[in-house]
């Protein structure tokens, strides 16, 4: 089997149940040099993430074909052949304040752990990040992770100050995505960030917040690309 | 000049909840670790973390620390498992309001009380609190966010090449070499807390995070502090045949069976790591494959709790667990050894110099380390860590010069780090796995000797070389095989982890740890 990592081509001489074996194998037997991150080898640790054929994939759980095409992610500095600088994320984390910012005492059920329990799965891989075409146009959007990150925190019942997250997401936050649905096809863990989008957006409504999109409709710019994608 | 009042090297579950705790004690900290920070072997505890809340079963602290003696094999110490076990009110507390999401009982009157708990072997009541089988990622999780937000910062990618020491001998920084700048760099702090984890990944079959090579125990044995206990390897019993992608001891406590390719169930599926280890390694050796049955278990439940168990045994091992048997067998999991502490966690031999979590031998696991009782270790040692390290006078700081030699020389072979890699984490495995003999033990030394890895160089340049970091945690694979091995003769016995097939017996006189400091490696 032939792989390409970064336009050149690899061969394969061994049966291989996963891209980052794949890769270990390379690196081990015929380019040492050649770097890419790894950790857990068990689709938990987010570290291996990458583009496969133009597709966001963890290496250590894809099944590799012939002819495949390995990529870097996509919008993070490209430090040496796979690997990225990922140090952006802690700072969007910081941003949106993904936190539990004012503990609230409460006695919580399986009701309210199943509620964020889908959230809570990530892994910080930013597969979806990558996937998102927002950041194409616009650097500073948070993005998906950051936002479901936030939107785990304002929906625990421990947070008392769910507001406080609200107010930091209105700039390059939930009005700024399309709603085109690329970061939860992304998503390694099954977590659907476009709709703990739409969530925050219903959470600014109530308080206070408004969709700017339509302000700008209203006043003027009814016709033409709707940014927003919402019907 | 980068300076704190404390350095904390690793940034896992232990690690960050140092951090936090000396960020809240209002100590300036950093936390320094090799790769980035949601790397960290922590992230895949699955089962849980043991606190005797006695949410579902009566349960004490009292029980919990007679259950943890009984499985150390009476080589842990009674007042460091007490200070664990009692602690774990503090530590569940902490996670509870820092917003884990932890899995939960209906009808309970107080957030604590809340909290689900699940069986885990060696245990007399329900005792692990989890979050789904996603526990370390969860905490881990928690943690990152937590210390980001409280401005913490996480320096990624450095790796401790050795421990800054000052006139008086007292440890005062750490000096790194920076993956992103390819330089070497001192950070001085007045104390420096070592969270970097176990050496699990140094055996070829592991359940490991590949960064758990040992740096921080490495480091702290060149510069003169003490090891202790680690011939005491633990085999996890459940891993998926060939990948050796962990299946949590949630799946036997959660009512799993392990049966051989005859279907007859042959062990105790909730009696300690080490026998079940022990009872699946013989199966093997009579040539018969073993097996995890979860079937009977039904599907909706094992959906519910075990997300995580069902998607990797899908994923690699092309089964599905609710329908069909699971082919397994143990690899290592946990290294119970590790720095030589006293009773505020400072390392033996060194001033200045805390160890904590699963790189720390704190005599609370002796021979062999009951599940769940790691999570509680890495935060209940990790806060009170860090109020023990602010509580002393802090080490002078003085600034140094640094002569350290990258292993990098034109035209070596680059191949020879993974000939080299592969045949000392083959050995361990093979020569110094669950059932060990002094012959096998001697080969094994020499062998690694043979290997002769203090000399190994590469032709790389070092920014952003993975190479380069691969050599120097073989550097330190190498340091600790060694130690390891000369730990595993000594102790002509068998206790827990610790099986001698040419010692057979416990013995009393060796109801003490093995120690190993520098003069033993020359």
């Amino acid at each position: 089997m032939n792989i390409e990592i970064n336009s050149k081509s690899y061969k394969i001489e061994k049966a291989v149940a996963t891209l980052l074996e794949a890769m270990i194998y390379i690196k081990e037997n015929t380019e040492p040099t050649l770097n890419f991150d790894y950790g857990c080898k068990s689709g938990v640790c987010g570290a291996c993430s990458v583009r496969v054929n133009g597709k966001e994939k963890l290496a250590c759980s894809y099944t590799p074909q012939d002819g495949d095409k390995i990529e870097p992610l996509k919008y993070y500095p490209q430090k040496r052949d796979l690997i990225v600088d990922k140090s952006s994320q802690k700072e969007l984390l910081k941003r949106v304040k993904a936190r539990l910012i004012s503990y609230n005492e409460q006695v919580l059920n399986s009701q309210d752990e199943a509620k964020t329990q889908i959230q809570s799965d990530c892994i910080l891989c930013s597969s979806c990040y990558s996937a998102c075409p927002v950041i194409e146009v616009n650097s500073l959007f948070a993005g998906p992770f950051a936002l479901t990150k936030t939107y785990k925190y304002t929906i625990d019942k421990r947070e008392g100050a769910v507001k406080e997250h609200i107010d930091v997401i209105q700039s390059n936050g939930v009005w700024d995505c399309t709603l085109c649905n690329e970061c939860t096809l992304a998503c390694p863990q099954g977590i659907d960030p476009k709709t703990d989008i739409v969530n925050l957006r219903n959470l600014s409504v109530q308080n206070g917040y408004m969709d700017p999109n339509i302000g700008n409709m209203s006043f003027g710019g009814g016709f033409g690309f709707d940014a927003n994608g919402s019907f | 000049m980068r300076k704190v009042d404390i350095l904390i090297v690793g940034s896992g579950i232990a690690g960050l909840s140092s951090a936090i705790k000396a960020k809240s004690l209002g100590a300036d900290v950093a936390v320094a670790t090799k790769g980035v920070a949601t790397k960290s072997n922590s992230v895949m505890a699955q089962g849980g973390m043991n606190v005797a809340l006695g949410n579902i079963d009566r349960d004490s602290p009292n029980l919990h620390i007679s259950d943890t003696l009984k499985s150390s094999h009476n080589l842990a110490d009674k007042e460091m498992v007490s200070k664990l076990c009692n602690g774990g009110i503090d530590a569940i507390k902490f996670l509870e309001e820092i917003g884990v999401p932890f899995s939960r009982l209906d009808g309970a009157d107080t957030p604590l009380k809340s909290i689900a708990q699940r069986a885990l072997g060696g245990a007399s009541a329900k005792r692990a609190c989890y979050a789904q089988d996603y526990t370390g990622l969860k905490i881990l999780h928690t943690l990152i966010d937590g210390a980001v937000n409280l401005d913490i910062p996480i320096f990624e990618g450095l790796f401790l090449l050795e421990l800054i020491k000052n006139n008086d001998s007292e440890v005062c920084g750490g000096l790194f070499f920076n993956f992103d700048s390819g330089e070497i760099e001192p950070i001085y702090a007045g104390k420096v807390i070592i969270a970097t984890g176990g050496f699990g990944a140094i055996y070829s079959k592991n359940t490991n995070s590949a960064t758990s090579t040992g740096d921080g125990l490495s480091a702290i044995l060149k510069a003169g502090g003490e090891l202790s206990n680690l011939e005491f390897v633990q085999f996890h019993p459940t891993t998926l045949k060939g990948s050796n992608i962990l299946i949590s001891e949630s799946a036997r406590g959660e009512g799993g069976y392990l049966v051989n390719c005859e279907g007859e169930r042959f062990i105790d599926e909730l009696s300690t790591r080490d026998k079940i280890a022990k009872a699946i390694f013989e199966q093997l050796k009579q040539n018969r494959e073993v097996f995890l049955d979860l079937r009977h278990i039904g599907k909706e439940k094992l959906e519910h709790l075990m997300p995580q168990e069902l998607k990797l045994i899908k994923q690699y091992a092309n089964t599905d667990a609710t329908q069909e048997l699971v082919a397994i067998e143990p690899a290592v999991h946990y290294t119970m050894g590790g720095a030589s502490v006293n009773e505020q966690f400072e390392v033996i031999g060194l001033k200045g110099c805390y160890c904590i979590g699963e790189a720390s031998n704190a005599n609370v696991h002796g021979a062999n380390r009951l599940g769940g009782n790691s999570l509680l270790e890495a935060v209940t040692f990790g806060l009170l860590g860090a109020s023990e390290a602010l509580n002393t006078t802090a080490s002078k700081i003085e600034e140094q010069k640094f002569n350290y030699i990258l292993p990098i020389a034109k035209d070596s072979d680059n191949l020879e780090v993974y000939k080299a890699k592969n045949s000392l984490s083959d050995t361990l495995f093979k020569q110094v796995g669950i059932i060990r003999d002094e012959q096998n033990l001697l080969k094994a030394l020499e062998t690694i000797e043979e290997l002769n890895i203090d000399s190994l160089k590469i032709d790389d340049t070092p920014k952003h070389s993975t190479l380069l970091i691969e050599l120097l945690e073989l550097q330190n694979a190498s340091v600790l095989a060694k130690a390891l091995i000369k730990s595993a003769l000594w102790r002509k016995e068998s206790r827990g982890a610790h099986i001698r097939s040419d010692y057979q017996d416990e013995l009393i006189e060796f109801e003490k740890n093995s120690t190993v400091s520098k003069k033993d490696l020359v």
